[in-house]
């Protein structure tokens, strides 16, 4: 049976998230030739629908109002739950994000819905799709599927391949939602990320840990980011030691990443840390310690000193570049 | 102010994970409180401390989660309960988790109930979200500062890096970041005090909760490890070698560059 899935797609400062065109291929596998219908919610959002259309889903419905130009879980909550009584899906994915976080189980809650969060991978399609997601702080794997009722699942960023773009036409309509009683009011959001690269999307990572020792220690691992279009990550070590700020950390509390590419500079390679990067695809490791734990997770490791080692990579990958 | 707090039992994650016929080796394993759960107990203490009040901890699961629930005795809470599903339920999942503790929620009129943002084995970070929903009270997750004041409640809460600062008020539901404050480790007094402080144990039926309410809604096929990645490689020779080995390698074995 084909089954039509609805997609929450998300922007970040003014363009869609790469996340959102994750959601649309996993929405297709799950849909099994059915229907993939995309939801924005915003204060003014309907700018992003063809490229949502171009990006794989066949219809975009926007929810428009002034009380979505923050995200509160009422707001979202309130138009998302108009948007499935009009459509009646039998899928729902989201991000697994800071929003499909936070949203996803109040959605799952009204509709009496199993929910599986984090997925990673996706097997098999439509009613036999099999959800993979790690569990154990990433140090196992599970299997799971919904027994009864809407198949509803939030993807891990940067682990499900989007579809291909191509040129395509889909009604993109807009439904009309009262939004009331909001009982979370946002006065203020302190910017702290880095403009540009979002961590959780970025192909490749350089990141520092403690054995950086310094805000300025962290200048080479930057210049080698910006070499490999990359961007610089942390371990909670460096943030709590003020090198760098906590939007950069990556781990259980933090971002969990998955790049192509992983460099950790003076990181030991703590658990907390390895849940939020060891699904990365290929992990290089940089730690004078030969005993670290880092190296259980590398690929590829240099025993050295971080100071020493990183300028040298930079320097060998622009001869090369 | 009438406190709960929601705790998990968890496998310390940083010990070894043995799998064998599908299941979770728990033998000789070692179990915590969840970490972010500590954080919310914490919290709780303090807020109790600031503004009077009592702070119920309780959790779902087994006899041995006894333990976890005398050390939030032992750092400050004033009551535990635990819902024992040991005799009753064989699956269940975060649908069956939220529901149940709603239900034990439900006529308690709490004015704030605390739970961890994601526990460290399951990892789904659904439970709260859900029990707030269920009991149809504002939540916030990824807090890390929270000011009380009457019933206006004044947070920031981490999303994705940034911090976002919000008000909203009583009753509400919030779950615990790291940031949020430092767990006190149990005194020896506080030890000794737990001892005596009301440990409740009551069972789904005590509930009025029938099997049939909080039959899971997914279903776990499988757990697995992750195949095991061929050993790293430790590159040798002197480092001007070893970089532009790595830089080779990367460009043309692991083709990510
Ligand atoms: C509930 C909870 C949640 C947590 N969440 C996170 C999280 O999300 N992310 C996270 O990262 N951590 C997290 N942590 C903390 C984690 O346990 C570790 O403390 C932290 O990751 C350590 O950071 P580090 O590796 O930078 O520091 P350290 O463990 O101090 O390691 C520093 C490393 O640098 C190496 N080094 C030193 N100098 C040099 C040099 N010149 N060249 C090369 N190598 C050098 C050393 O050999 C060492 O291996 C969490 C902890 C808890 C309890
Ligand atoms: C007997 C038994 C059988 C189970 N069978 C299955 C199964 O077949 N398939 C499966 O997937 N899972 C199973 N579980 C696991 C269980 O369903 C989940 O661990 C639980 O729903 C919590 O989900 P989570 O770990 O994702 O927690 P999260 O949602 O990540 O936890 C967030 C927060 O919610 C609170 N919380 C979570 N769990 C509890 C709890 N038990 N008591 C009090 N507060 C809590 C804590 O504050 C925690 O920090 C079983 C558990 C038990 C005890």
């Amino acid at each position: 049976m084909s089954k039509k899935v609805l997609v929450l797609a998300e922007t970040r400062e003014g363009a869609l998230r790469n996340v959102s065109f994750e959601a649309i291929a996993a929405a297709k596998q799950i849909s099994g030739g059915g229907e993939v219908v995309a939801v924005l919610l915003g204060d003014s959002v309907s700018e992003f629908g063809a490229e949502l259309v171009n990006c794989g889903a066949d219809r975009v419905i926007t929810v428009e109002h002034p009380h979505l130009k923050s995200y509160t879980s009422d707001g979202y909550g309130q138009a998302f739950m108009a948007v499935i009584e009009q459509e009646n899906p039998e899928g729902i994915v989201f991000g697994h994000t800071a929003v499909g976080k936070d949203l996803s189980p109040k959605i799952a809650s009204k509709l009496q819905a199993g929910l599986i969060s984090d997925v990673t991978t996706i097997e098999g399609e439509g009613e036999d799709a099999v959800f993979v997601r790690p569990i154990y702080s990433g140090k196992a794997f599970e299997k799971k599927t919904i027994k009864e009722g809407i198949t509803f699942v939030t993807v891990r960023p940067n682990n499900i391949a989007p579809l291909p773009r191509e040129e395509r036409s889909g009604e993109v309509s807009s439904l009309v939602v009262d939004i009331t009683n909001l009982r979370t009011i946002i006065s203020n959001v302190v910017r702290k990320s880095a403009e540009g690269v979002d961590l959780s999307e970025a192909k490749v990572i350089v990141a520092g840990g403690r054995g950086v020792k310094s805000a300025d220690g962290f200048a080479p691992l930057q210049e080698l980011a910006n070499l490999l279009g990359g961007a610089v990550g942390a371990s909670r070590g460096a943030c709590d030691a003020d090198y760098v700020d906590y939007s950069l950390q990556i781990g259980q509390t933090g971002k969990v990443v998955t790049p192509d590419l992983y460099i950790a500079a003076g990181i030991s390679g703590a658990i907390q840390h390895l849940a939020g990067m060891s699904n990365s695809k290929v992990i290089v490791a940089i730690n004078k310690d030969p005993e670290a734990n880092i190296f259980k997770v590398a690929d590829y490791g240099i025993v050295g000193d971080l100071f020493e080692v990183v300028p040298m990579l930079t320097e060998e990958f622009r001869k090369v570049m | 102010m009438n406190i709960y707090v929601l705790v998990k039992r968890t496998f310390d994650t940083e010990e070894k994970l043995v799998i064998s016929n599908g299941k979770i080796q728990e033998d000789g394993a070692e179990f915590i409180i969840n970490p972010y759960d500590e954080y919310a107990i914490e919290e709780a203490i303090t807020v109790r401390d600031a503004h009077g009040g009592e702070v119920t901890v309780i959790t779902i699961g087994g006899e041995e989660a006894e333990k976890q629930l005398r050390t939030a005795l032992a750092m400050g809470a004033d009551k535990a309960v635990l819902i024992n599903t040991e005799d009753d339920l064989d699956e269940m999942d975060q649908y069956t988790t939220a529901y149940i503790l709603a239900e034990y929620l439900r006529d308690k009129n709490p004015d704030l109930i605390l739970a961890g943002n994601v526990a460290i084995d399951g990892g789904s970070g659904q439970v709260g979200p859900r029990v707030a929903d269920l009991l149809g009270i504002n939540y916030v997750t990824t807090i890390t500062n929270l000011q009380i004041e009457g019933t206006n409640v004044k947070i920031v809460r981490d999303i994705e890096g940034d911090a976002e600062e919000l008000e909203t008020s009583l009753p509400l539901l919030v779950t615990a970041q790291q940031g949020l404050n430092e767990p006190r480790y149990p005194s020896l007094p506080g030890i000794m005090k737990a001892k005596k402080k009301p440990l409740e144990e009551i069972e789904i039926d005590d509930l009025d909760i029938d099997e049939e309410d909080v039959e899971p809604k997914t279903e776990t096929l499988e757990i697995y490890m992750p195949p095991k990645k061929a050993a790293g490689r430790i590159l040798e020779g002197d480092l001007a070698t070893q970089v532009s080995e790595l830089v080779g390698l990367l460009r043309n074995e692991a083709k990510v560059i």
